[in-house]
C-alpha cells in the first residue's frame, strides 16, 4: 500500500513506481543555456542523474531536433551528438528526445533511434495534435516508446485537450502529457486536465504532466497530476529549463518521498546532483523573477524569454512589453520570429513618443 | 472578344483552393476558365462553377479528357497522388499543367523569380505556400550577396491548414527548404511551419532569416527586398513587409553568421477563402500568375505573324 491509495484517481506507473520521473535538464535546460551544451556537459549531468535513479533523461535542442536555427538558436554541438554520448554514458536511464512536427522531420527521429535514443517525444501545440499523426507511426515502427505533448495546455479547456490527446493515443502515443508551457495553470486547473485526459484515454494511454515555475507552481501541480491520475511526470534538476524552469525535480522527489509515493529516484543523490553537478553548467539560477513571472502572469510561452530578453536588449525596449504583447498576439510555441517583430514596433512607437515630446 | 482571345482552363479540384483560384482566373485577361471537375456531385464549388457559366462534370478528370475540345491549360487542386496519376495524360495531350499540390513533378516556379525559365515546361509545380511567400525574399537576397544558409518559418491560421498540409506537414518543410535552394539562391534552406489557433485567425505571417557576409551593402539588400515585395504585391496584392529589414552582426546564438531578418504579412483577397488564408490566396495567386504567364506565349503562338 501506498499514500496513492487515498486518491481514487491515482494509478500507479507500475509494480515497482508509483509514477515515472522524465528529466529534462538536458532538453528544456537547453533553452536556459542558450543552446550551448557540450559533450561534458551531456556526460556529466547524465551520469548524476543516472547514478541517482532518474528513470528518463530527456536529451535535444530546447525546440526539439532539428531547433539549431536562426529563429531558436544554433546549437553549440550538434544534439545528435549529444544523444550519442547520454546513450553511451547512462547505465540505466532510458534516454529520450522531443520533436515538433513541422520544425524537425522524420529522418531527425530515424537518427536519433539509430544513436540509441529509446523514447520518442512528440510535441504540438495543444489544439494541433493531428499534424503528429505520421511521426508517432513512424516511431512505433521504429521500435521506440512514445510520449505525446500537447503544449500551451492552459489555453483550452479539459474537454478540449482530451479531444486531442484521443488524437495522439489513436496515432500510437502511449503517454499523453499536459504541458503547462506557460507555467500557468494553478492547482486544479492542472488535475482537471489530467483527469479529463485520464477519463477520455482510459487504458489506451497513459498521462502525464510537465511543468514550469513562473507562478511557483511545479511541485504542487505535479503532485496534483499525479493524485488526478497521471502516471509521468516532467522535472528538471535544479528547475534547468526554460522560463523561470521546471518542476525542480530533487524538490519534487524530496516530496514525494514524504508523501510515499514511490519514484525510484534517491532524494538525497538527486539533492546533490543539483548543487555539485547541474549547477556548475548553468549560467544562471533559473528564477522566479519580473520577466518570468510575467510569463505565467500573462501565459507566455515559456522559451520566450531569453529571446525576449535579447531583443529587448537589442532594440532598447522592455522585455516584459514584449512578452505581455505576445500574450496578446496569442503566440505559440515556435514563433520567437514574432519577438523581434513586436520589439522594433515597440521601438518604434517608443521613438514616435520620444518626437512629440 | 473572339474565341481565340484567351486561353482556355480547366480547374481539376473543385475544394477551397479550386473555388477560390475559379474567382481569380474569372478576372483574368488572358484566360476563360471554362471546365471545373471534382468528384463530389454535392461539392460547393462544382454548382458555384456552374453558376457562373462553366461545365462542370462530378466525373474526374476521365469526363474532362473524354470532351471533344480540350483545355489549353489545366490546374489542378486535387492531391499529390491523383496529379501523380493525371500528369502523364494531361502531358499526352499536350495540356499544359500547373500543379497547385505536394506532387512536385515539374520544375519549381516562383512567377516573381523564375517564371520565364519555364514557360514551356508541360508540368511546373507551385511548391508550397511558404514557399510562394518566403523564396522571393531569400532571391532578393542572394541577387545581391553570397547566401550561405535561409531559414523561413511561416506562421499560418489554423483554420487556414487543411488535412493536406496537416497529413503530410514533412512534405512542406523539404519541399520549401528545396525552393529556398534551387529557386531562391541559398546554398542551405532551412523551413518551419507553425500552426496558430488564435481567434480571430491571423493572416500569414513569414519570417525569412538569410545569413549573409559581415560586409555585405546592407542597403543594396534593403533595396533589393523592397523591389521584391513590389514584384510579388503585382500578382497578391496583400503580401507586404510588416517591418523594415533587420540586419543583425554575428552572435553565439546565430551560429557566427551576419543576417538579414524580413518580416511579411499576407493577407488574402477574399475571393472565395476568407482574407486569414494568406497561404492559400498566396498559392491560386501564383497559379493565376504562372497560368497568365502560359497563355502569353500559347497566345502568341496562335498569332499569325504579322506582316
Amino acid at each position: 500500500m501506498t499514500a496513492l491509495s487515498a486518491f481514487p484517481a491515482a494509478k500507479a506507473y507500475s509494480a515497482d513506481l508509483d509514477i515515472r520521473i522524465t528529466d529534462s535538464s538536458l532538453r528544456d535546460g537547453s533553452h536556459a543555456k542558450r543552446h550551448q551544451f557540450t559533450v561534458e556537459h551531456v556526460r556529466s549531468i547524465v551520469g548524476a542523474l543516472d547514478d541517482a535513479g532518474v528513470p528518463v533523461i530527456e536529451v535535444t535542442h530546447g525546440d526539439g531536433l532539428g531547433g539549431s536555427s536562426f529563429n531558436y538558436g544554433f546549437s553549440h554541438t550538434p544534439e545528435q551528438e549529444l544523444i550519442k554520448e547520454a546513450v553511451k554514458t547512462a547505465t540505466r536511464a532510458k534516454i529520450a528526445f522531443l520533436m515538433l512536427p513541422g520544425l524537425g522531420i522524420q529522418d531527425d527521429i530515424r537518427e536519433a533511434a539509430g544513436n540509441g535514443a529509446a523514447i520518442c517525444r512528440i510535441a504540438t501545440h495543444c489544439t494541433e495534435a493531428d499534424i503528429s499523426i505520421q511521426h508517432f507511426g513512424l516511431a512505433r515502427e521504429l521500435g521506440l516508446e512514445t510520449v505525446g505533448f500537447l503544449m500551451m495546455s492552459h489555453s483550452q479547456p479539459p474537454e478540449v485537450l482530451a479531444k486531442q490527446a484521443r488524437i495522439m493515443a489513436d496515432a500510437g502515443c502511449q503517454c499523453v502529457y499536459v504541458v503547462d508551457s506557460a507555467g500557468a495553470l494553478i492547482m486544479e486547473q492542472t488535475s482537471d486536465r489530467i483527469a479529463a485526459l485520464v477519463a477520455e484515454l482510459g487504458n489506451d494511454a497513459q498521462v502525464g504532466f510537465h511543468g514550469h515555475e513562473n507562478l511557483g507552481l511545479g511541485v504542487a501541480n505535479s503532485v496534483l497530476a499525479v493524485r488526478a491520475g497521471a502516471q509521468q511526470i516532467d522535472g528538471s534538476t535544479r528547475r534547468f529549463g526554460a522560463g523561470a524552469g521546471n518542476t525542480p525535480v530533487e524538490a519534487f522527489v524530496a516530496v514525494a518521498e514524504k508523501l510515499g509515493i514511490r519514484t525510484g529516484v534517491d532524494t538525497l543523490k538527486i539533492i546533490d546532483a543539483a548543487e555539485d553537478v547541474v549547477r556548475p553548467v548553468m549560467d544562471g539560477e533559473c528564477l522566479l523573477d519580473r520577466l518570468s513571472l510575467t510569463m505565467g502572469y500573462a501565459g507566455v510561452y515559456s522559451s520566450f524569454l531569453k529571446h525576449a530578453d535579447r531583443q529587448a536588449q537589442r532594440y532598447g525596449v522592455s522585455g516584459a512589453e514584449i512578452l505581455i504583447e505576445a500574450g496578446r498576439r496569442k503566440l505559440v510555441g515556435g514563433q520567437e520570429d514574432q519577438l523581434i517583430d513586436i520589439a522594433v514596433s515597440l521601438a518604434e512607437k517608443n521613438s514616435t513618443l520620444a518626437g512629440k515630446n | 472578344m473572339t474565341a481565340t482571345s484567351k486561353a482556355t482552363a480547366a480547374i481539376v479540384g473543385s475544394g477551397n483552393i479550386g473555388t477560390d483560384l475559379l474567382y481569380k482566373l474569372q478576372r483574368s485577361a488572358s484566360i476563360e476558365p471554362r471546365w471545373m471537375i471534382g468528384v463530389d456531385p454535392a461539392s460547393e464549388g462544382l454548382a458555384r462553377a456552374t453558376a457562373l457559366g462553366l461545365e462542370s462534370s462530378a466525373e474526374g478528370v476521365d469526363w474532362l479528357l473524354a470532351q471533344d475540345e480540350q483545355p489549353d491549360l489545366v490546374f489542378e487542386a486535387t492531391s499529390a497522388y491523383v496529379h501523380r496519376a493525371n500528369a502523364p495524360r494531361y502531358a499526352e495531350r499536350g495540356i499544359q499543367a500547373i500543379d497547385l499540390t505536394p506532387a512536385a513533378l515539374g520544375p519549381a516556379v516562383v512567377p516573381a523569380v523564375n517564371l520565364d525559365e519555364h514557360r514551356e515546361a508541360p508540368n511546373v509545380s507551385l511548391i508550397t505556400c511558404g514557399g510562394q511567400a518566403t523564396i522571393p525574399m531569400v532571391a532578393a537576397v542572394s541577387r545581391v550577396t553570397e547566401v550561405a544558409y535561409a531559414e523561413i518559418v511561416a506562421s499560418v491560421a489554423s483554420p487556414s491548414a487543411g488535412p493536406g498540409t496537416r497529413n503530410n506537414i514533412d512534405e512542406f518543410t523539404r519541399a520549401t527548404s528545396r525552393g529556398i535552394e534551387v529557386i531562391g539562391g541559398a546554398r542551405r534552406g532551412k523551413a518551419i511551419i507553425i500552426l496558430n489557433p488564435a481567434e480571430p485567425p491571423m493572416f500569414m505571417q513569414d519570417t525569412i532569416f538569410c545569413a549573409i557576409p559581415e560586409d555585405a551593402d546592407r542597403d543594396a539588400i534593403a533595396a533589393s527586398i523592397t523591389k521584391m515585395v513590389a514584384d510579388v504585391a503585382s500578382y497578391v496584392p496583400g503580401y507586404r513587409l510588416r517591418a523594415e529589414p533587420q540586419f543583425d552582426d554575428p552572435n553565439p546564438m546565430s551560429g557566427g553568421m551576419a543576417r538579414v531578418a524580413v518580416f511579411i504579412e499576407v493577407e488574402g483577397a477574399g475571393d472565395f477563402l476568407p482574407p486569414y488564408s494568406g497561404n492559400l490566396d498566396i498559392m491560386t495567386a501564383a497559379a493565376t500568375a504562372v497560368g497568365e504567364g502560359f497563355a502569353a506565349r500559347i497566345l502568341a503562338d496562335r498569332t499569325p505573324a504579322a506582316s
